[in-house]
């Protein structure tokens, strides 16, 4: 499967909507109408697993993917037009990378009991995501097993997405912490193996329990993974996550749009001003702002650096867990030669929080250009260094080709993405797929290869850096001149000379800022990559001042849903590289 | 004062004070060992290194050692309160007898016996007891995989070690350190040494003292970043310090093995310039610096990796290489290169 013919859809493929109409009729109650491209149909609950199993494996070239699964509380919501009646919706977004189309299915729930069927037969990457949605809003699946937590604490009272719950801790009563309560905490986050179905001893040997992390050093942040050992083989593992969670989606609902871009920068802490971006495409979307040109070209170099610094990073971390001392801290200088151009730029250095509704916050400052190309000559040469310190290092090829290799189908069952993804063969690239804020001008390549190993995902990382020097290098010399904000009403903060001008826009500058822009009523989705992978924001406006309902599809959440699949058969010394090589972010995780 | 000397208090006294001056010089060493490990890695990372305490920070080892030793033990709940003081202890002495047969010059040696390799090979297997009590009595489970590891790993590297140095004793005849290097005494200098005829199992035995000594790209007892610290993640204090101590002191005793047994010890490796103990000094100091850039650049080998490498690839060639040598040694090939046993002892 080439680019080429990812990039267009196919010839003669009937339009999945169509299709579902005739197939399954009366339980197609609703076509959504929204600001995105892609179909948003509400499905009767009885038909739920029925449409997707449809969808999975009957059309052709099938939505094979499942990015994400997740609820809205509707009950506080004005404006719904248009849309059956619904307590809870549960929404999935399925897409087919084949096809390079998504289609959104919506189903409602009862406001005091959700209930659906479950996805996790024909999508079994919808597991963790039925957890989160049980989790946030207490929607239980008909024909699951068990209903574990997964961000939230396992005794934690109520459902904290569902708007009946307090977003601040001063709506409730002080938290205390007793002797009892914290025994009892202590408790309630032991995990036990047989209550999980997980075998406790293999041909009649006890399996030693293994607590990898929440403080272990190569679990790369607050993450637990309890593996079942023999010897030093992994027997299973059970990947326990939420200790990063700080509920950025409940913010999003009391920040006002405006307010919520720093938070999203802390999102995927190591992405900086990449996730700014799927968050402000969806409210440009809804907003109809056309970003101007140059406004785009800034966002796109900004967003190569940090992809470049992510990288950097992630390619230090992981020759350290290999064992190589060294090769960390000449990454670190780059990241820190990148860092100087970030923050002449921007002001800041991991979290700028620099992108606006409408454009970027302030204009490239004067000699931009000499900083940038200072940075662009300096960097192949020690892109070529690394290349013969870790990936042509004969040790360090032998701990890693071979380690924790998996392929695209594995990857699609369980909505893993990113350079995961590409390692394994499948040239699956937003910026190329579905090019946002002017990607389809630039020149560059999507690095693929087909071992899916821990090599493989070095390697395509290792390339992607070189592509986004050659992008950096494009806006370097093609950076258009004009205004980095979009004049529309909207946009926001005004501009500043003309705040002090006009009363109107100063007044509106005040009200913005006290109560946040009117975004209009309605859904848009902002579809990105990241440099861990797909990362979709899907916003709800009820034409309040900040968001209705913000919802993060981070990439790390569903890259490490296949780590029990992957890990069994791992020793310890492997399985730490295979955590190095998924790259994940704890934040980006529990968001 | 000569009467003295020559009764039994008086041989005590001698003895104890020789030791004390190789213990002395073996501690010293240390303190400076630490600090050129950190600063040759810094330099490599383009890092300084510690540079705060003393002169271009010369103290910051000192500093290190003395809050060790006022810090509290801790020693955990569950853990087996004897041995687990007593594992460092034993790696700390059993690193530090060994020293007695090290020679640092012609006739400097504390005790001259005739088995010394005998003697440092039974201490230095002794010492792998250490890192098993250690792990065993910590009751915790990542120092038990840490010392599992360790055990595997220090037994099969012994092996092919003890196979590598037979190579030498067959060309001299001797078991005695001192024997050894004067062997390999010559009118070439430095091309008299052993290193020469042995080169292959030269490179062989640094890899192996690299094991032995759990030393990257061998760590994996302690691999920080899968079991965190392996046997020592429960270890504080003096006791963590005493391992410490000892690993670097086993270092050490590693490159002086190296010195001795393939560079000719004392011995000055141009003909003309007399021989002397700093030779030795600085062909120790030499090695070690290897050590030190092996574990800057490496990455870690998997604990299968390097069982196949010991078993698979090292075993085998340095037994062919002791029946060469032999065959070599016994029909006095190649100009006798490998039969000294004349020239020796």
């Amino acid at each position: 499967m080439t680019t080429e013919i990812m990039t267009k859809p196919a010839e003669g493929v009937d339009d999945p909507v169509a299709d579902l109409r005739a197939r399954f009729g009366d339980a197609i109650q609703a076509e959504q109408q929204t600001v995105d491209t892609f179909p948003v149909l509400w499905i009767d609950p009885a038909q739920w697993v029925a449409v997707h199993e449809h969808l999975r494996r009957a059309v052709p070239q099938p939505f094979t993917l499942m990015a994400e699964l997740y609820g809205i509380d509707e009950t506080t919501r004005r404006h719904r037009a248009g849309q059956p009646a619904s307590g809870v919706t549960l929404v999935s977004h399925l897409i087919s990378p084949e096809r390079n189309a998504d289609i959104r299915l919506k189903c409602a729930c009862d406001a005091e009991a959700p209930r659906a069927p479950t996805l996790t037969e024909v999508y079994p990457g919808a597991d963790w995501y039925e957890r989160e949605a049980f989790d946030m809003f207490g929607v239980r699946f008909d024909g699951r097993a068990s209903h574990r937590r997964i961000l939230m604490p396992p005794d934690w009272k109520g459902h904290p997405l569902r708007k009946t719950h307090h977003a601040r801790a001063t709506e409730v009563a002080p938290y205390r912490m007793t002797p009892e309560s914290f025994a009892a905490t202590e408790v309630a986050n032991a995990i036990d193996p047989a209550e999980l179905g997980l075998p406790t001893e293999r041909d009649g040997v006890e399996l030693m329990v293994l607590n990898f992390g929440p403080h272990h050093p190569s679990t790369h942040g607050v993450f637990r993974i309890v593996l079942g050992l023999d010897g030093e083989e992994i027997v299973w593992a059970y990947p326990d996550i939420g200790y990063h969670h700080r509920g950025a989606e409940k913010m999003a609902e009391r920040q006002t749009w405006h307010g919520f871009i720093p938070y999203t920068d802390r999102i995927d802490y190591l992405g900086g001003v990449i996730s700014e971006m799927p968050y402000l495409l969806a409210v440009e979307k809804l907003c109809g702002i056309e970003v101007p040109a140059r406004a785009q070209c800034i966002r796109v170099m900004l967003s190569e650096f940090f992809r470049i610094t992510s990288h950097l990073l992630f390619y230090g971390t992981l020759a350290q867990d290999t064992g190589a001392m060294s090769p960390v801290f000449y990454m670190f200088v780059d990241r820190e030669k990148a860092y100087k151009v970030i923050q002449t730029i921007t002001g800041a250095r991991m979290h700028p929080a620099f992108f606006r509704i409408g454009g970027v916050a302030m204009d490239l400052p004067t000699g931009w250009d000499d900083l940038v190309r200072e940075f662009l000559d300096w960097m192949p040469a020690r892109l070529d260094d690394y290349e013969r310190q870790a990936m042509n290092s004969e040790l360090f090829r032998i701990r890693t080709q071979g380690v924790a290799a998996y392929d695209v189908e594995t990857c699609l069952k369980w909505s893993v993405t990113g350079p995961h993804i590409r390692a394994a063969g499948l040239p699956w690239d937003m910026r190329k797929l579905r090019p946002y804020s002017g990607y389809e001008n630039y020149e560059f390549d999507v690095p693929t290869r087909t071992e899916g190993d821990c090599y493989a995902r070095t390697w395509v990382r290792a390339q992607e850096m070189r592509e986004s020097l050659k992008i950096i290098r494009q806006c370097l010399d093609w950076m258009p001149e004009g205004p980095v904000k979009a004049d529309h009403p909207l946009a926001f903060p005004p501009p500043r000379a003309q705040t002090l001008h006009d009363i109107e826009t100063l007044i509106h500058h005040f009200t913005g800022t006290a109560y946040g822009t009117r975004v209009p009523v309605g859904e848009a989705t902002g579809q990105i990559e990241s440099a861990r992978g797909f990362t979709q924001y899907s916003i709800v406006s009820d034409g309040e001042g900040g968001s209705y309902r913000t919802r993060i599809r981070t990439p790390s959440f569903a890259n490490l849903q296949a780590i029990p699949e992957v890990a069994p058969g791992m020793t310890v010394a492997d399985f730490v590289i295979y955590l190095a090589s998924i790259d994940h972010v704890m934040s980006d995780v529990d968001k | 004062m000569d009467g003295f000397f020559s009764t039994t208090p008086g041989l005590i006294l001698i003895m104890a004070a020789q030791s004390l001056l190789v213990v002395g010089f073996v501690m010293i060493s240390l303190l400076f060992l630490v600090y050129g490990d950190r600063k040759i890695w810094a330099a490599v990372q383009m890092r300084r290194g510690p540079n705060v305490v003393g002169a271009f920070g010369l103290l910051q080892t000192v500093a290190d050692a003395l809050k060790y030793v006022v810090k509290e033990v801790v020693v955990p709940a569950g853990a087996d309160r004897p041995v687990f003081i007593l594992a460092p202890i034993t790696s700390f002495v059993l690193a530090l007898i060994a020293w007695a047969v090290i020679p640092f010059n012609d006739t400097w040696v504390l005790a001259d016996i005739n088995v010394a390799i005998l003697y440092v090979f039974a201490v230095s297997s002794l010492e792998v007891y250490g890192v098993i009590m250690g792990g065993w009595a910590s009751n915790s489970k990542y120092p038990f995989l840490g010392s599992l590891r360790s055990a595997a790993q220090m037994i099969s590297y012994e092996v092919s070690i003890g196979l590598i140095i037979i190579g030498v004793i067959i060309s001299t005849g001797s078991m005695n350190f001192g024997d050894i290097v004067r062997a390999q005494d010559g009118d070439f200098g430095l091309f008299n040494w052993y290193w020469l005829p042995h080169l292959p199992m030269v490179f062989l035995f640094f890899i192996s003292a690299l094991a032995e000594t759990n030393r990257p790209p061998f760590d994996l007892p302690e691999a920080e970043s899968e079991l965190v610290a392996g046997y020592q993640v429960e270890y504080s204090s003096t006791p963590f310090l005493l391992f410490m101590a000892g690993e670097y002191i086993a270092i050490f005793l590693m490159c002086a093995l190296i010195t001795l047994l393939f560079f000719g010890g004392w011995l000055s490796p141009i003909p003309f310039i007399p021989d002397s103990p700093l030779w030795m000094v600085a062909k120790m100091a030499f090695f070690f610096f290897l050590f030190a850039m092996v574990k800057a650049i490496v990455p870690r080998y998997r604990y299968d990796q390097l069982m196949r490498l010991g078993w698979k690839v090292f075993l085998p060639f340095s037994l062919v290489w002791v029946v060469l040598v032999a065959f070599a040694a016994k029909f006095e090939m190649f100009g006798g290169a490998y039969a000294r046993w004349m020239v020796g002892g």
